[in-house]
């Protein structure tokens, strides 16, 4: 079958192609999807490479999977914002050292009518609101960054065990649950970030925001090569040096949706 | 219906405009699922076609086993290499995850039992018919199940294009063993579902279309083949071996 | 054993239906042997047990291995191939090399009156040219023994009798025959011998005179004698 012969041919020149594009060196880069939907890769990963020839691969995913991934060894940098998942990590040998990197903010969006009467700066409060009203809540469900801090807000109004009939989990990603909350008229904690990159809001709008309590820590870390000795911990560590340096923060800091910063840089170095 | 229209015409923007990153994701989504159809037919039109004559105690048992994986998902086979392929697993000293490689691997697993079982299907058939002659001439079974096969090439080309299919449509194992690494790994339909998780519905149906008419160009291809290397010759009666 | 085939007390069961039942049978070269019967009587399968392409259940099959063996069947099987090649693999098949096949193969399809369709695809041809394709098939290999079943029953009767002039071609080389038919007028014109079979039981194994013989038949086996009335009736 000739047919067979012309394809493997090309497949030939692809996989030449791909091949070849691979000399770069490169690092694996375990993060969330939040992160990388909200475009700040795309803004400092071009940059880092201008300055270290290194090509970072992102794998997004949730944060429970990003460090799942990392405890496998098959990434070489953890970038996530659930400080407790990250200190326990740490705790358990999976990283060395974790360094705070910057925050962005959750907010509280939801239909522009507010049937809950959720509008303010205080995020508990509003969630009192909701499950009193027993008004539509969609939770991402997933074990990741934003559904942890969603948990501890529940936790912080007492309503751990009690959120209101409304509730509704979809072991899903941000966007996702955005799409819920649009067509279902119902109330989401989202990351500023996702928020202002979302293309289908319908008739929800930010309700809630400000809050301290709001803020969203980001950490990074190198994966510990003791347990993984693959690991390119070296280039690794060029990674978490310079996004934690002046370069790296400025670059932070300097990414910005429709006007609006969105990441504040808060390394301690 | 406003969705639909906005996507037709971002579509045709994108085929037209030949941006280099939707072209690289493109030549990346035929790459892979070419080598993943090319190796699972070599193994799977084997496989099939041997199954198709043989006749060994367990083959019914190993039919319904084989018929089953017909309705693997895709997910599934994405999880299972993810595991075999992580550096904390069997195969992870490969260092295949989040690779070409681990995409080819795991369309290729997804694709193999489709081909496999209609293989097997279509020799089993011929092999009623056309079997005994075969055996006459003093055809051994594998001899015979390869002839076999090879008559039927052109029902066989409908296999191979159906799991072409299969493999370039689908998004649960390459998603989860490619990781859908931006300029790396990423291939069309996790683009896809990527901008639909990200809300922006036109361009992921944007997307669908270019697939789809990217698909429906090689099939045009093959179809405009066929007829190139059948034309001239005579065309089978309808009625094979009618009397007078 | 004398003879090319020989089969002891054979009986061949699929699943509940017992196709034959207690054959015992001797071919002899240079005969010319035909299988009679109606629909089901186990013909097919007593052709097919002597060709070795079903095995019995019971009794045992004794066979001259030095003896070629060739089969053409009811409907002709070709490949989607061309006639010339269809004939050429089947030599390849048993070991020729290709070029040679061919050339044996273009010898063969011109014994048969077939030289002009040597290159156009074998399925194209009519009933009657592709059964002959197939004995043209089977002559190439230069069978001692051909076994034919029905080979005429789904041609017209130019066809049939071209047929039936290869057969006797054939049977004059020294080619021994063993072929089931319906067409008694064929068997009496080809055969040297009859065996009439009824549910997978030999009734009657006559010289083909003696068949024929009104009489004689009806002392050796009422059934068969019943059996040709019918038919000739």
């Amino acid at each position: 079958m000739s047919i067979t012969w012309t394809r493997a041919a090309c497949i030939g020149v692809a996989l030449a192609f791909t091949a070849g594009a691979a000399i770069a060196q490169s690092i694996t880069m375990a993060s969330t999807t939040s992160t990388e939907q909200s475009g700040l890769f795309g803004h400092l990963l071009p940059e880092f490479k201008r300055a270290t020839a290194l090509d970072v691969r992102v794998v997004a995913v949730g944060t429970g999977q990003a460090i799942d991934t990392a405890r496998r060894g098959d990434a070489d940098v953890l970038f996530v914002h659930d400080q407790a998942a990250e200190e326990k990590f740490v705790a358990e040998g999976g990283a060395v050292k974790r360094w705070p990197v910057m925050y962005n903010d959750f907010v509280l969006v939801g239909p522009k009518s507010d049937p809950a009467g959720t509008r303010g700066k205080d995020i508990v409060a509003a969630l009192r609101k909701i499950s009193a009203a027993n008004a539509p809540f969609i939770s991402r469900g997933d074990k990741s960054g934003t559904h942890a801090a969603e948990l501890r807000y529940w936790a912080q109004a007492g309503l751990a065990a009690n959120k209101g009939s409304g509730l509704r989990e979809c072991g899903c990603g941000m966007g996702p649950a955005l799409n819920i909350g649009s067509s279902a008229n119902g109330y989401v904690l989202a990351d500023r970030g996702t928020w202002l990159s979302f293309k289908n809001p319908g008739d929800l709008v930010v309700l809630v925001e400000g809050d301290t309590r709001l803020f969203n820590q980001y950490g990074v870390m190198v994966v510990n090569p003791a347990k993984h000795p693959h690991l390119k911990s070296a280039d690794a560590q060029k990674f978490v040096d310079w996004i934690t340096g002046p370069a790296g923060q400025t670059a932070i800091a300097s990414y910005k949706i429709n006007g609006q910063q969105l990441f504040f840089p808060n390394a301690d170095r | 219906m406003n969705t639909f229209s906005e996507s037709a015409a971002t579509a045709l923007a994108l085929i037209t405009g030949f941006d280099p990153v939707l072209l690289s994701i493109v030549a990346r989504s035929l790459a892979v699922s070419a080598s993943a159809c090319i190796l699972a037919c070599a193994g799977g039109l084997v496989l099939g076609a041997w199954l198709g004559v043989a006749r060994f105690p367990g083959r019914g048992a190993l039919l319904t086993v084989l018929n089953t994986l017909l309705a693997l998902p895709s997910v599934v086979v994405g999880l299972v290499i993810y595991l075999l392929l992580s550096r904390s697993g069997p195969l992870g000293f490969l260092g295949w995850l989040f690779s070409f490689k681990a995409m080819v691997l795991a369309q290729t697993v997804l694709v193999l039992p489709v081909v496999a079982a209609l293989t097997r299907q279509v020799v089993e058939d011929v092999d009623r018919a056309h079997g005994e002659q075969l055996t006459s001439l003093g055809a051994g079974r594998l001899l015979r199940a390869m002839l076999l096969a090879w008559d039927e090439r052109y029902a066989l080309l409908t296999v191979v294009i159906a799991s072409f299919g299969r493999a370039i449509s689908e998004v649960g194992a390459v998603m989860i063993v490619g990781g859908n690494i931006d300029g790396f790994t990423r291939v069309m339909t996790t683009a896809i579902a990527l901008e639909t998780s990200k809300g922006d519905l036109p361009l992921a149906l944007a997307l669908g279309i270019v697939l789809l008419g990217v698909v429906l160009a090689l099939n045009a291809l093959i179809a405009a083949v066929r007829r190139w290397r059948i034309g001239g010759k005579d065309q089978p009666l309808l009625l094979e071996g009618a009397p007078g | 054993m004398s003879g090319l085939v020989q089969l002891n007390a054979v009986g061949v069961r699929f699943g509940h239906v017992q196709a034959l039942d207690g054959v015992n049978l001797r071919v002899a070269a240079g005969e010319r042997l035909a299988l009679v019967g109606a629909n089901g009587s186990g013909k097919s399968t007593l052709l097919r047990v002597l060709h070795g392409l079903v095995s019995p259940t019971r009794g045992s099959v004794l066979r001259d291995s030095a003896a070629r063996q060739a089969m053409v069947f009811q409907r002709p099987h070709m490949l989607r191939l061309s006639a010339l090649n269809n004939v050429a693999l089947a030599l390849w098949i048993r070991g020729t090399e290709w070029k040679q096949a061919r050339q044996i193969a273009s010898l063969s399809l011109g014994r048969v009156g077939l030289g002009d369709a040597a290159s156009r695809n074998a399925r194209t041809l009519s009933g009657g040219q592709q059964q002959r394709l197939a004995l043209a098939r089977a002559w190439s290999l230069g069978p001692d023994l051909l076994f034919l079943d029905e080979p005429t029953s789904s041609l017209d009767p130019n066809a049939k009798r071209e047929v039936e002039a290869l057969m006797a071609e054939f049977a004059q080389g020294g080619t021994t025959l063993v072929f089931a038919s319906h067409n008694l007028g064929q068997v009496k014109r080809l055969a040297t011998r009859v065996v009439y079979l009824e549910q997978g039981r030999v009734l009657a194994d006559l010289p083909v005179h003696d068949f024929f013989n009104g009489s004689r038949l009806g002392e050796t086996s009422r059934e068969a004698d019943l059996f040709i009335k019918g038919e000739l009736a």
